[in-house]
């Protein structure tokens, strides 16, 4: 069992490189797109994120990370 | 995290009530750490340093008796081909005549300030992120250390992230320099990101976070039942345990719609060691117009449960181990509203700039409290005062120019 | 709390054994041959360019490291065109409306070929953009360079020098 967490990201990343992505880079127009950033410009994000966290008794797991073409 | 931006202070006997008014915000520096971790680069994309950028704030939020409002300059510049770096200054300026202030104290005005510096290393596919931030106020100092991720892979379809935040924080009081305790805050944060087809992505966020030390305001009171009080009830101090664990999971997505727009929508679970659960809803839509324009329009649905020691009238003094009556800790929904727009100007660059937006943001937020009551409303009997409610608005004007 | 930390550590060692070299490589065989329309309205076939080195270049509009190679790239097909260096700037997007527009804010001298439905795209097995490819005099694939990175120029006029010598 205290194997597992070892084991198991070890044998997705044996499969890494062989995994042909089914979106292509030159296919990622769309995904490149501002409109689809999960966070645009992130002063005004991290602030939005700041009034929700002082008011509200919830917090963390706030702000997608990522996101975008991949490109590169 | 149990003090509150806009929290109110209590009338502790011996303590001066104009000056301890002013730590109202001590959650808002403990966010410090939240906001750290969304600077130092963990919302970078794997594999491309961020391009170099400038973005100045002007934010504003205005509700429940309570402004605060004030600047935010981030600065992001590339030093040699692989390292960005980040300056970040921000200024909360808190006029406060909150629901709590106005019941318990009186209305005060504070000032607080952060910096932050980071730096994300790229290396391949990989990219680094150590970040510090300090934030000062007069009742309480804020030290955040962050370590972070970012890594490429599976073709580039997948970006995961991993954060980890330390705070090192100190709590004052006002009007009692003898008043010293330490809280310190540990964050640990995954988050993977997905392309699963060419107009769609999806990320899945999970974050644990744990806090130990003096975790309630040191000013804020709880009231309980006293038939020898004029108005029937009595203030004690608040009684929060010294840990806490939280741990939340979202699940974002974010789907290109044919026509150019797109529409984003996601779930938070949250819950913790003090026995809040909430849910979190989000819809959103981006429409752009034109070349040169963006609209976006919000729905933002929040839904909380309370903390175990949680009431708002206690039926005795001392009634548990565990006092609590922060608003924050209590029963309630808030539903957002939020309209924005972004122009984009320069395209074409001139001199050092690339291009520039400004951007314009406004967010309607409703706070409706389930069991929270009213206490500017006198006269009735202790526990029959009306359930509180308000309205904020919530104003970001900001100009990014990248160059 | 313990177990959080173990699993955080685990995926740490985990990515950075992930780390895998993108980079360039070297590489050898024949170039696949193709034909493309280019911005000129013309054909362009890779073979009868048989005799210059020629470098393939995949970009998009939409991709920030092409945008900032593009002008790069102009410099090395101005440097080295005279000298039997021909430089195709493939585009693989659906629309020209976005290529073309930022072709007119950034003009480029190379001609720009339209690969609208990606066939030679797959055809390189393009896994990154930008992906920039060296063909020899003999049309054999030299060179393949996967995104783009500011200095990357100078690994390219290093390899286009020594081609041209040949």
């Amino acid at each position: 069992m205290s194997k597992l967490p070892i084991l198991l990201p070890l044998l997705l990343l044996s499969a890494c490189s062989s995994v042909e992505p089914w979106v292509k880079p030159y296919e990622r127009a769309h995904l490149a797109d501002p409109i689809m950033a999960f966070a645009r410009d992130p002063v005004a994000n991290n602030y939005i994120y700041h009034v929700y966290d002082a008011r509200e008794g919830g917090r963390g797991a706030g702000t997608a990370t990522g996101g975008g073409c991949g490109c590169n | 995290m149990p003090a509150k931006a806009g929290a109110a202070p209590a009338p502790l006997p011996g303590v001066d009530v104009a000056a301890t008014s002013r730590i109202d915000s001590v959650r808002l520096l403990r966010v410090a750490a939240g906001l750290l971790l969304l600077l130092t680069g963990l919302v970078v994309r794997g594999a491309v340093l961020p391009e170099d950028r400038a973005d100045l704030l002007y934010h504003s939020y205005s509700g429940g008796g309570a402004d605060i409002n004030g600047p935010s300059l981030l600065v992001r510049k590339k030093f040699a081909e692989d390292v960005s770096v980040t300056a970040n200054y921000y200024v909360d300026n808190v006029s406060s005549a909150s629901i709590d202030v106005i019941t318990t104290a009186s209305p005060y005005e504070e000032q607080r300030t952060e910096y932050s510096l980071g730096l994300d290393y790229l290396r391949d596919r990989t990219i680094l992120s150590i970040g510090y931030t300090n934030s000062v106020e007069n009742d309480y100092i804020a030290n955040t250390y962050s370590l972070g991720i970012s890594q490429d892979m599976f073709g580039d379809l997948t970006t995961v992230s991993l954060g980890f935040i330390y705070g090192d924080n100190t709590v004052g009081r006002n009007g009692d320099s003898n008043f010293e305790e330490p809280t310190k805050l540990r964050d640990y944060r995954l988050s993977v990101s997905q392309i699963l087809t060419q107009d769609l992505i999806v990320a899945l966020t999970l974050e644990t976070i744990t806090d130990e030390g003096f975790l309630n305001n040191p000013y804020r009171s709880v009231r309980y039942l006293d038939p020898s009080s004029p108005r029937g009830y009595s203030y004690q101090a608040e009684v929060y345990p010294r840990t806490r664990t939280t741990n939340s999971v979202a699940l974002r997505g974010r789907y290109y719609l044919p026509g150019r727009s797109a529409l984003s929508a996601g779930y938070r679970y949250f819950s913790g060691s003090w026995g809040i659960q909430a849910d979190t809803w989000e819809l959103g839509y981006t429409l752009p117009w034109d070349e040169d324009w963006i609209f976006e329009f919000s729905y933002r649905f929040y839904d909380q449960g309370p903390a175990e020691f949680y009431s708002d009238l206690f039926p005795y003094r001392d009634a548990q181990n565990f006092l609590a009556r922060d608003k924050e800790m209590s029963s309630f929904t808030t539903k957002t509203l939020g309209a924005g727009v972004t122009w984009y100007f320069e395209e074409n660059g001139t001199g050092f700039i690339k291009r520039g937006t400004l951007n314009m943001n406004i967010d309607r937020i409703a706070f409706d409290y389930r069991d929270f009551r009213d206490l500017s409303v006198t006269g009735v009997a202790p526990g029959e005062e009306p359930l509180y409610a308000f309205n904020s608005t919530v104003l970001r004007l900001w100009l990014s120019i990248w160059f | 709390m313990l177990k959080k930390t173990h699993w955080m550590l685990t995926l740490l060692t985990a990515l950075m054994l992930a780390v895998a070299p993108l980079q360039a490589k070297e590489a050898n065989g024949p170039a696949p041959d193709f034909t493309l329309k280019s911005r000129d309205g013309g054909n362009v076939k890779l073979s009868e360019l048989a005799g210059n080195v020629v470098m393939v270049n995949f970009w998009a509009s939409w991709c920030a490291p092409c945008r900032v190679e593009m002008p790069k790239l102009n410099q090395l097909y101005n440097k080295y065109k005279d000298l039997g260096f021909v430089l195709l700037g493939v585009n693989v997007e659906e629309q020209q409306k976005p290529p073309l527009n930022f072709l007119q804010k950034r003009p480029v001298d190379f001609p720009i070929l339209w690969d609208n439905r990606n066939e030679v795209s797959k055809k390189y097995k393009v896994i990154a953009m930008p992906t920039t490819v060296l063909v020899d005099r003999s049309g054999n694939i030299r060179y393949i360079h996967q995104g783009y990175k500011e200095g990357d120029e100078k690994k390219y006029r290093k390899i286009i020098k020594k081609l041209l010598r040949e």
